[in-house]
């Protein structure tokens, strides 16, 4: 096998690895995984942290080491790179949806015009995950985990939990 | 001397006054675990303190990697006495009632927050990335300290008198935020760190909106400000923090997460 066709086969386990704490979403959807590079005879596999406190890093760089282990490959390294930094922008279009049918509100805006709305407290109304409607309202930004916040629907009365822009 | 080693000297410094702030602050936060007066707010509180914990354990890995003796975020946090952190002055003051620690938070966060926005910018690519990941939750201690201010000065008579007397009491703590020494003006002069002249204007401007939408005053001190964290000489509070903090890995020392 050549280098390159190892090293996406690697990429394609590690589609496994799933969020410990929202199971529906892998690392590949997330952005977390960021390069798997061949190093001196060893796979470099490169994560980047989410949110700074976000207690579901280490494991998964233990799931990471799970699965590459459970595959016969042991001569790997998962190293973290701060630069540069993540944001909920980097959620692909199919990471977003998985979140909408699990029933989480995905990030609603970009970054940066998230930046400015938390500051001066501006925030757009979040879609509700469940009946879609924007008649919604913010009731708490901190939830259950660091990357969730918590809304109201007043269409279909559901409370809901928005991933929140990071 | 070697200028990348003097570089390098300052950098640790400076890691360590951002990273002891943010680690001191989440360890006086985490204290309002399971006491909040309602539980969104324990919910809020604790995820403050989270972000906080986190940064710090970025900051002190880093400082850990540029000081290049074989100390990592565990060794630096929990194996130096009070003399040797860093953290504001501010940082370690004890949480009071709600409305201390709401002020508490509000004058740090709104000197996190142009700080951060600045670093996000540094020359140091890692500092770099880890203030443009920290700056977007400090956006929301921002909002919450805020939100909290504007409620508790525009509440009740009472709860108007309770927050005036906290910033009145809290703002002896502010000068220590300002003081920059050679650390700051070597790291300036290689665009590693922003002015903090211009941070001080930033935070001006904001705790003025603030206080006049909390119908709050920012009081003349009579009182002489407190300053010194940045060489180490702190307040009384901090030896107590770390008697606590420190405990389980001084008094077994290897003792690891299982």
């Amino acid at each position: 096998m050549t280098d390159t066709s190892d090293i996406s086969h690697i990429r394609n386990l590690l589609t496994q690895v799933q969020d410990p704490e929202v199971p529906v979403l892998t690392i590949a959807d997330l952005g977390i995984l960021r390069d798997v590079a061949l190093i001196d005879g060893t796979y470099e596999i490169k994560i980047t942290p989410t949110f700074t406190g976000c207690p579901a890093m280490k494991a998964i760089e233990e799931n990471i080491a799970e699965v590459l282990v459970e595959n016969g490959i042991q001569n790997f390294k998962v190293r973290m790179v701060m630069s540069p930094a993540w944001t909920t922008d980097w959620i692909s279009e199919l990471g977003r949806e998985k979140l909408r049918k699990y029933g989480i509100a995905p990030p609603s805006q970009s970054t940066e015009e998230h930046l400015k709305a938390i500051l001066t407290g501006k925030n757009k109304a979040v879609a509700c995950p469940f009946c879609g409607a924007v008649n919604t309202r913010l009731t708490s930004a901190f939830g259950s985990t660091a990357c969730k916040a918590l809304h109201y629907c007043d269409n279909c009365h559901q409370p809901f939990e928005e991933f929140k822009c990071h | 001397m070697n200028t990348n080693l003097e570089k390098n000297n300052a950098l640790f410094e400076y890691l360590l006054r951002l990273g002891d702030t943010s680690l001191i602050l989440g360890h006086r936060i985490a204290e309002w675990c399971g006491h909040a007066p309602i539980l969104e707010e324990d919910i809020a509180l604790t995820n403050i303190s989270l972000d906080h914990i986190g940064q710090a354990r970025l900051l002190l890995d880093y400082a850990g990697k540029i000081e290049g003796k074989g100390r990592n975020e565990d060794t630096l946090a929990y194996h130096r006495d009070a003399r040797q952190f860093r953290n504001l002055l501010m940082a370690e003051q004890p949480n009071g009632d709600f409305g201390d620690t709401m002020v508490r938070q509000f004058l740090v966060s709104v000197y996190n927050f142009p700080l951060y926005s600045a670093l996000s910018k540094s020359a140091d690519a890692e500092l770099a990335a880890i203030a443009a990941k920290s700056v977007k939750e400090v956006a929301y201690h921002v909002r919450h300290s805020s939100d909290w201010l504007i409620r508790l000065g525009d509440g009740t008579t009472e709860s108007h008198e309770k927050v005036q007397q906290s910033i009145n009491d809290l703002l002896i703590y502010v000068d220590d935020f300002f003081n920059g020494d050679e650390v700051d003006a070597l790291l300036v002069g290689q665009n590693i760190a922003p002015d903090l002249n211009a941070i001080r204007a930033l935070w001006n401007e904001t705790v003025q909106l603030t206080m006049v939408k909390a119908g709050l005053v920012i009081p003349q001190v009579n009182s002489a400000m407190r300053t010194g964290s940045r060489k180490g000489n702190h307040t009384e509070y901090l030896g107590y923090i770390l008697a606590e903090m420190q405990f389980l890995p001084r008094a077994y020392p290897d003792a690891e997460w299982l």
